[in-house]
């Protein structure tokens, strides 16, 4: 019986359906304080003084600021990030201190009796003012990162080009807005301290509050509670409230839980970076890619956080799923007094890819070719070498995925139809449909993974119960059924009798952090070579792999020998065919792509310019979709955040501080502003994953803003190139267009 | 003195007379499954039926409750018995993280009771049709997608939730 391919049951499923999945805020704590943050209200500035008003009963509460925490820095890349300021405040919102009182409304009114006073400083709030000489927020240009690729001649390529196109892309912030709000609780006993909440890599901020606090390994435990969606927003930011969680629990000497209200998560916590990209691109009389200049800036935030990795995956998506023999693409993240920008779903990519896929638009312009077949003339396909250098061997879906959607999505027919409508005065709105082709690399990028050495095991208990044993995290996407899925092929036996361990540094090994498509097909993978270990130990053990649960329990009792437990573990190992070389940045930038096109027909109100996504078709190669339903929902809900990201989610920045911090002002699409959609997994294996599967996470985020936008091109015949595309955008280029026409 | 009915359970509260009713839940009935996403109704995470309708518990004093009836996700069904709606959306999909599931079952419920369609299922769990919605004719998803657009999810894109209460709504249509 396989289980793998089929729709099993979602394992926490039942729990979640009933109410009983214990998030971070369900859980009681005995003798818990509540906490709450200082945060500072100037983006840059000097601290003068921390004045905690005398008439506010201060014994009642517990007090922290920076001089209560050992290392005072938040442990990622570098170093830069304080936990709580002490001298410079470097953006709005920053931690200054921390108050714990014993009742929740209590610590929030102890937050208005203490007033911070700061010697101003002036900021860089934006690109240019951070690349002028405004503040020197990161030595010594206020650049975190640069990168370069280069492949063949960019200048001989134009100068042998028939046209040049140029264009310039924009998108913004956009916020991860999970339904459940950042948080943690913590405490500590025998020296030792636990961290326990919402988050998507417990080994990011064991790492963290060990360095901290001076800790060795052991004295350290993070679990993993029930996590409320996480989309990278709960990747690096639960160091921070974490590290916060345990200062405040070790100077009470209680355990200390922090829940953010959703105002302080949108306006203080990470966000996806906005970004400038320029393209200048060189093709011949038909339309074949000769040349592609493209620069990348992106906005980081006052810290380093995750930017550079941020920005080398955006570099390396920015010339798109085509072959292109000249490719250079420069690239800088710069730091600006604004709260640190990280990881969100996609992590770089989808800002890039919007202009790479958008200005096939222009392209088309310019050449009276159409987007389509310029598509099809120059996608990735098995044999193209992408702008690294790397050879695509195996795996290459992209055209698959763009022939399927044309035909589904009726794409060709429809062109031509709305045209033909948008002709008539009399209609009461245009219609448009566009699309876009992406690719997102799976797992981390380059030597990334070599780097992690991941490990994932398999326990066998001497009750005979099978146990998955990884670090990755449950945060809706499926681990739990996917693992019990791949684990329980493997070894043959029926999908009820794998059990998933809490994600609990105390019990996991580090199987990396839950990010960049990377759980399923490289963790996936660790597992299913454990299931191998573990089937060929038994089987040489016992000359058969038991086929009863008793079998299986006598098994497990002459192989754990006397003890609770056998564990069978394996570790990351580069596969042969990878090679990469971070100096040059040349070579497999990722093991595999998976690729997807989406294909967006819409219609815009002639009057009020409101656009009505009505739906989406999207064809996705994912190499195997070990879960279809599971994969499906990953595509669905992707493009329901690629929906927003196009059309609704515009963080409105004043003074460097988030002013629509609310989910009544940064709208999110309803289920009303989300249309029907047509998803088709498409499968092509990749041999290096389990049982051929890439990755899924990240990927439906990157088409639908291209797609979204080349669609409001054909209906309103306006190329916007900033997302998101709002109605007042829509007039605005619509009253523009008629006073030059 | 505050005196409610909580899931068929009398219960009564005598704290602070504003104290919102997602908290008194929560805090004092510790009945959790009712979450708060962003205290201020935007997000629909925090619905529970009052007299049968679904509200958000994070904009409701507890004073205007006395003498009404309140349920929670927590009587809807359990992991034993679940609920037909329970069981669409584990098999459609519709929980990913499930942080919004308690909230979007709940408003859910409310809609599909008022039409009476799976009224047998539904009185079998104590519930009974109290409030109309609309006119009482066939639903098509895009009726469903306009009784959940006040139940935010950031994780499904809708469409397996949408697929869910299809799913719970056609197995359980009574025979005429």
């Amino acid at each position: 019986m396989t289980v793998v391919g089929t729709n099993a049951r979602r394992y926490e499923g039942p729990d979640k359906v009933c109410g009983r999945a214990k998030y971070i805020d369900d859980h009681d704590f005995p003798g818990c304080l509540f906490g709450v943050t200082v945060r500072s209200s100037v983006a840059h500035g000097r601290i003068r003084r921390i004045d905690f008003d005398p008439k506010f009963p201060w014994s009642e509460c517990v007090v922290a600021t920076a001089r209560d925490v050992p290392h005072n820095s938040v442990l990622l890349i570098e170093q830069d990030q304080p936990l709580l300021v002490d001298e410079i405040v470097r953006h709005a919102m920053e931690p200054i201190a921390l108050i714990a009182h014993p009742r929740r409304e209590k610590a929030y009114e102890a937050l208005r009796h203490v007033h911070v006073e700061y010697e101003e400083l002036k900021p860089a709030l934006t690109l240019s003012q951070a690349l002028g000489t405004e503040a020197l927020i990161f030595a010594p240009d206020n650049v975190f990162k640069r990168f370069l690729i280069e492949k063949g001649d960019v200048e001989a390529g134009l100068r042998s080009s028939h046209f040049i196109v140029e264009g310039e892309y924009r998108v913004g912030h956009q916020e991860q807005a999970y339904i459940e709000n950042n948080g943690m609780a913590a405490w500590w006993d025998n020296g030792g301290v636990s961290v326990m909440g919402s988050m998507q890599c417990p080994y990011y901020v064991h790492k963290a509050i060990k360095h901290m606090f001076g800790l060795p390994d052991e004295k350290v435990r993070v679990i993993q509670t029930a996590t409320g969606g996480g989309f990278g927003g709960k990747e690096e930011y639960p160091n921070m409230i974490g590290g916060h969680a345990a200062v405040l629990a070790r100077k009470a000497g209680r355990p200390v839980k922090i829940i953010y209200d959703r105002g302080e998560d949108m306006a203080a916590t990470t966000k996806r970076h906005p970004a400038v990209v320029r393209h200048c691109t060189g093709l011949s009389r038909d339309g074949k890619l000769l040349t592609q200049d493209i620069e990348v800036i992106m906005d980081g935030g006052a810290y380093v956080t995750l930017s550079p990795v941020v920005l080398s995956r955006a570099t390396l998506h920015a010339a798109g799923s085509y072959e292109c023999p000249n490719v250079r693409v420069r690239s800088q993240v710069v730091a600006t007094n604004t709260p640190p920008n990280g990881a969100f779903r996609g992590f770089g990519a989808p800002q890039t890819l919007f202009a790479v896929e958008l200005h096939w638009e222009k392209i088309a312009q310019a050449t009276g070719i159409d987007s389509l077949t310029l598509r099809r003339r120059n996608a990735f396909r098995e044999g193209s070498i992408t702008a690294t250098g790397q050879h695509l061997r195996q795996s290459v879906g992209a055209l698959e995925t763009l022939e399927c959607c044309v035909k589904r999505g009726g794409y060709e027919r429809k062109r031509k139809e709305y045209e033909r409508f948008n002709r008539d005065p009399k209609k009461k709105c245009w219609k448009g449909i566009g699309l876009a082709l992406v690719h997102h690399g799976a797992g981390f990028t380059g030597s990334g993974e070599a780097h992690l050495a991941s490990r994932a095991a398999i326990s066998l208990t001497r009750q005979g119960e099978i146990k998955v044993l990884a670090a990755s995290t449950e945060i809706g996407q499926g681990t739990n059924t996917l693992f019990a899925q791949i684990v329980a092929d493997t070894l043959g036996v029926p999908y009820d009798w794998v059990a998933v361990e809490a994600a609990d540094t105390g019990r996991v090994p580090n199987s990396g952090p839950t990010v960049a498509s990377r759980t399923c097909m490289i963790v996936g993978g660790l597992l299913q070579q454990a299931a191998h270990l573990f089937k060929k130990e038994v089987v040489e053990a016992r000359g058969s792999f038991p086929k009863t649960r008793k079998d299986m329990h006598l098994a497990a009792v002459s192989l754990c020998n006397g003890q609770p437990e056998k564990r069978f573990e394996t570790q990351y190992q580069t596969p042969a065919h990878v090679h990469w070389d971070d100096k040059t940045y040349r070579g497999d930038a990722y093991g595999v792509y998976s690729y997807a096109t989406v294909v967006a027909d819409l219609e815009i109100d002639k009057t009020t310019f409101e656009v009505r996504v009505r739906k989406i078709t999207t064809a996705q190669d994912i190499g195997k979709a070990i879960n279809p339903l599971l994969a499906e929902g990953q595509i669905a809900g992707g493009t329901a955040q690629g929906v927003g990201y196009a059309l609704y989610e515009n963080v409105v920045m004043k003074g460097g501080v988030m002013a629509n911090a609310q989910l009544t002002n940064y709208i999110i699409p309803t289920s009303l502003d989300t249309p029907p959609m047509d998803v088709v997994i498409i499968e092509r294996p990749y041999s290096e994953g389990p049982f051929g599967a890439k990755g899924v996470g990240e990927l439906p985020m990157d088409a639908p803003g291209p797609a979204i936008a080349a669609a409001i091109y054909q209906a309103a015949g306006l190329l916007i190139s900033e997302l998101p595309i709002l109605p007042e955008k829509i007039a605005q280029a619509k009253s523009h267009d008629q006073a030059d026409g | 003195m505050i005196k409610l009915t909580v899931n068929g359970k009398k219960r009564a509260f005598c704290g602070p007379p504003f104290k919102r009713l997602i908290d008194v839940l929560r805090e004092d009935f510790r009945l959790t499954g009712a979450k708060e996403g962003c205290g201020e109704g935007e997000c629909g995470a925090c619905a529970v039926l009052v007299e049968g309708q679904a509200v958000n518990s994070c904009l409701i004093p507890v004073c205007q409750m006395d003498g009404r009836k309140i349920e929670t996700i927590e009587a809807l069904g359990t992991v034993q018995k679940l609920h037909p709606l329970q069981e669409a959306f584990i098999e459609e999909g519709g929980a990913q993280c499930g942080i919004c599931t308690p909230g979007m079952l709940m408003t859910a419920c409310a809609w599909l009771r008022s039409h009476r369609a799976p009224k047998h299922s539904l009185r079998a769990h104590g519930a009974r049709p109290l409030l109309k919605y609309g006119r009482g004719t066939y639903r098509s998803p895009q009726d469903i997608r306009r009784v959940l657009a006040g139940n935010l999810c950031r994780c499904t894109g809708y469409q397996p939730i949408v697929n869910s209460v299809v799913r719970a709504m056609k197995r359980h249509r009574t025979p005429k």
